[in-house]
């Protein structure tokens, strides 16, 4: 077949395909870690959430009447299989994995025309729709992290059983394999005046020695994939640098009030989801600002929302809310954030 | 003359790529000169502006160097036969244009001889280190550039002694010479300079006086050290050499390797730090931009006398046994230069003019090496491969990144494709510069500047239309105008008719009372009344003849041949 084509003729090497396969590369450090500290659920979910995906992605890509095989190779639904994955509650039961990545890839995703044209970031807007829906099991299904002295674990066939068919051995009861995450605690306990900071210090169950115990190795494996993503140039810096600068800027001035009652901002920084959804999950092109200046509006956004939530709202954690929120934002952020064209004053600006 | 021997000056511009030069392949020190083909295929327009008109005709001589097209209005450039021999055709052939369409073209049928015209130089090149310099007045240099028929030799084929005279009028300070050579590939610049920097200094001087400006800058990219040495070595000479270009300084600045690089205004950003205006021209802010092979054919004209009718083109790619730098004259079929160089033939995939970020696809290889022809790609398959069908754009904005004009092409795209052509505009496409930097970033191979081309052709082709149509309104208009003026002026004529009638009337009534008052007296009345009205009718029937003539005819404005037919039609009636 002959193409008509126009200059240039060149191409670089990187496609949306291969974007997408490195980001999920980088996610790697993060899953192993992840699995380390929260046990084989992890994995369990990542996997069954993508059969799923890629399931769903093609049903849809068939309903739409889309080349299936071009599509999926564009390892979009891959991606964010694997985001929802490790943003479940490690001992997630199948049917809420299944349940996530239905309104991620079909609602959030396909009903809006596919990749590229979905407003909201399909992994969170599940994450959220899950969270509303189903606040129990996205909460309470955290299992101990294996740092956590005296801690009960279960193996991996016990873990699978549990999650596919909700057994657990006779001797095990699920209170005593998991866990309040460190969030959840500072939320529960501090905010409502239950207890200071320093006390919960000397439960030695929720403070690491950045943030929260477990958590935040997972969070510094993500950086790790999150500073190689930045390398590569696969991400810009706007937006990762701007959410962590606004997240621990407001956490140190309101935790300079009241030293007892507010976490330090490292806690802030390596606990929950902070690092995924910085590097991985805010930086989603589809749904992320696209003007220098609009994408470090948006990660500022995102910073703030986050440490709103976290500290006065009904969520422990809030990257999820913050980046839905943020995307609403996103076509007015673009409109008013246009660079100076070369040669152009500041003033006839404005389309 | 101050040199600067360091990275100085240098404003980095916004955006821009990192490309795999792939200049080692042709760059060599040698330029090969090309074989006289046995038939040249001059183009009559190998510049931007009205094309050439010939003024010879098939089955004259000519000889190398002599006038065929002369230039038709201020911005043209005169096109000379690149050889001597024979005029054998002048008729439209397939030219390198990325249209395709065929263009007229003078062919001459090549003797050997290659006898030059009688070319008349107006300095001696060993007068320049005296005195020569001062001696020539800037009409001198600006007439000799015109009738050699120089143009922008970088690419924009703009009529340089146009822009000379223009950038004299506006008092530029800075002259620029561009000696980037951006595109990856095209080594053509790199070997002119490391061949022949003397040539190109003094064809800077030329163009240096005749604009007046204060400081020269050369702006050449980093990854051509000895083409950057060649030149330092020569200003340097001419520094020692002589005292009177002590206040005429050139400063040669290398900039950092970054397509485009070598674009006109990114240049000016990086050397000045100053932005030539949206919609406007360098000169504005008092900058005149040159290409360093234009300064060349600048000195061959005036220290030489030799028109433009050769020039150095980069043969290079995959496909080419031997990748290098020819100097080719002007007609010569792009074929016969690929013959030379030797080629894989079963090995070809794309051939393109230019370099691979703004060249194009050439519609076919029988085709002219024109002053525009700075380099022939003929990759070989998976070089430069064709990309994959475009994916749905992710909104990554790498091409917003990559846009060295801080544009936004991926709202541009989107506006494009759904025709909004106003809101395309308002994200300012007119300042799209075409230099690829947004298609080679994205990731999903949409080809951004060919939309933005298509959307750009359309926005011209409505005003086009618009243009049209409000002739045509403006026509028709007119003409109701004059049908109206028309009809009023019948209607005045009727009303002044009545008028008169009545009074007619009235005095008749008048005179019949007057009759019966006194019967002797009426005798001659009514006699005298008819023949006044009479007389009336013949000046209404006259007024009107002379109405109608008032109107146009459409047998004013004849050429003879109709007239001619007129006048029979008239004697053949005359005669039935």
């Amino acid at each position: 077949m002959f193409v008509a084509q126009s200059s240039p003729f060149l191409k670089p090497a990187l496609s949306v395909s291969k974007m997408m396969l490195v980001v999920t590369l980088a996610l790697i450090p993060g899953i192993i870690t992840s699995t380390w500290v929260f046990g084989f659920g992890v994995l369990v979910n990542i996997v069954l959430a993508i059969i799923f995906a890629l399931g769903f992605e093609a049903l849809m890509l068939y309903l739409r009447k889309r080349p299936i095989k071009v599509y999926l190779n564009d390892k979009s639904a891959l991606l964010t299989a694997v985001l929802l994955g490790l943003a479940l509650p490690p001992l997630a039961p199948w049917w809420l994995t299944l349940v996530g990545i239905f309104f991620a890839i079909v609602i959030a995703k396909h009903l809006y025309g596919g990749l590229g044209y979905n407003p909201f970031n399909p992994a969170m807007a599940a994450y959220a729709i899950l969270l509303i829906s189903f606040p129990a099991e996205m909460t309470t299904l955290w299992p101990s992290p294996s740092m956590l002295a005296g801690h009960e674990s279960v193996n991996f066939l016990q873990t699978l059983n549990f999650q596919l068919f909700n057994q657990l051995p006779p001797s095990v009861t699920l209170d005593a394999i998991s866990y309040a995450t460190p969030l959840d605690v500072v939320r529960t306990s501090v905010i409502n005046g239950l207890a200071s900071i320093s006390e919960i210090e000397e439960t030695g169950k929720t403070f690491g020695m950045l943030g929260g115990l477990g958590t935040e190795w997972v969070n510094l494996a993500f950086l790790a994939g999150g500073l190689f993503l930045l390398k590569k140039g696969v991400i810009q810096w706007h937006i990762p640098l701007s959410l962590l600068a606004t997240l621990g800027f407001f956490s140190l001035l309101f935790g300079s009030f009241e030293l007892d009652s507010n976490p330090s901002p490292l806690f802030q920084l390596f606990s929950g989801a902070t690092m995924l959804g910085a590097f991985f999950i805010a930086t989603d092109p589809v749904t992320a600002a696209t003007t220098p200046k609009g994408r470090i509006i948006y990660g500022a956004g995102i910073g703030l929302l986050i440490y709103i939530i976290r500290t006065w709202g009904g969520y422990p954690d809030a990257i999820a809310f913050s980046v839905l929120i943020m995307n609403m934002c996103v076509p007015m952020l673009d409109y008013y954030t246009q660079p100076r064209v070369y040669g152009h004053n500041d003033r006839d600006q404005q389309p | 003359m101050s040199v600067s021997q360091q990275l100085q000056g240098i404003w980095p511009f916004p955006g821009g790529i990192k490309l795999d030069g792939k200049k080692s392949l042709s760059c060599q020190t040698v330029i090969n000169h090309a074989e006289l083909p046995r038939e040249l295929e001059i183009p009559l327009s190998q510049h931007i502006g009205h094309p050439a008109e010939a003024v010879v005709k098939v089955g004259d001589s000519v000889k190398k160097g002599q006038l065929i097209g002369h230039a038709k209005g201020f911005v043209s450039a005169p096109v000379h036969a690149s050889s001597s021999g024979i005029v054998t055709a002048i008729e439209e052939r397939l030219v390198p244009h990325p249209s395709g369409l065929p263009a007229l073209c003078v062919i001459i049928d090549t003797d050997g001889y290659d006898h030059w015209y009688d070319c008349t130089a107006l300095i001696a090149k060993n007068d320049a280190e005296h005195n020569g310099l001062n001696a020539l007045s800037a009409e001198q240099i600006t007439g000799k550039v015109a009738e050699a028929g120089i143009v922008g030799l970088g690419g924009a084929l703009y009529p340089s002694a146009a822009k000379l005279q223009t950038a004299r009028k506006k008092d530029s300070d800075t002259l620029i010479i561009n000696a980037a050579e951006c595109e990856p590939y095209i080594t053509c610049d790199d070997a002119l300079m490391r061949n022949r920097p003397e040539e190109i200094i003094l064809g800077i001087l030329l163009i240096k006086k005749v604009v007046g400006a204060e400081r020269c800058l050369i702006g050449i990219e980093d990854n051509k050290p000895e083409a950057w040495q060649a030149l330092l070595d020569t200003i340097q000479g001419y520094q020692r050499a002589s005292h009177e270009h002590d206040k005429q300084s050139i400063e040669i600045i290398q900039v950092p390797t970054r397509y485009p690089a070598g674009g006109e205004k990114q240049l000016i950003q990086v050397l000045t730090g100053r932005e030539v205006p949206s919609q406007g021209l360098p000169m504005d802010i008092g900058i005149i931009c040159h290409n360093i092979t234009t300064a060349a054919a600048v000195y061959q004209a005036v220290y030489r006398g030799e028109p433009l009718v050769s020039r150095i083109v980069t043969i290079t790619g995959g496909a080419i046994k031997k990748p290098q730098n020819m100097e080719v004259a002007i007609g010569t079929s792009i074929r016969e230069v690929l013959d030379q160089a030797g080629w894989h033939k079963e090995r070809v995939d794309k051939i393109i003019m230019g370099g691979p970020m703004m060249g194009f696809a050439l519609p076919s290889i029988d085709v002219p090496v024109t002053k525009a022809t700075n380099c022939i790609l003929v990759s070989e398959p998976g070089e430069l491969p064709t990309p994959p069908p475009a994916m749905p754009c992710i909104r990554c904005a790498r091409c917003a990144d990559s846009c060295p004009m801080s544009l936004l092409p991926q709202q541009m795209y989107w506006y494009a494709k759904a025709r909004e052509l106003e809101k395309v505009q308002d994200y300012n496409i007119f300042d799209c510069i075409e230099c690829g930097c947004c298609s080679y970033s994205c990731p999903s191979n949409i080809p951004l500047v060919q939309y933005f081309r298509y959307a750009k052709n359309e926005i011209w082709d409505d005003e086009r239309e618009r243009n049209k149509a409000n002739l045509a309104r403006e026509r028709h208009e007119f003409r109701q105008e004059r049908l109206e003026k028309a009809k009023k002026a019948k209607q005045e004529a009727a009303r002044l008719r009545k008028e008169k009638l009545a009074k007619k009337k009235a005095e008749d009534k008048k005179n019949a009372a007057a009759a019966k008052d006194g019967g002797s007296k009426s005798d001659n009345k009514p006699a005298s009344s008819h023949a006044d009205l009479i007389a009336e009718a013949i000046a209404r029937s006259k007024a009107k003849k002379a109405q109608q003539q008032a109107l146009k005819k459409n047998t004013e404005n004849l050429t003879e041949a109709q007239q001619k037919q007129v006048n029979e039609a008239n004697e053949r009636r005359k005669k039935s």
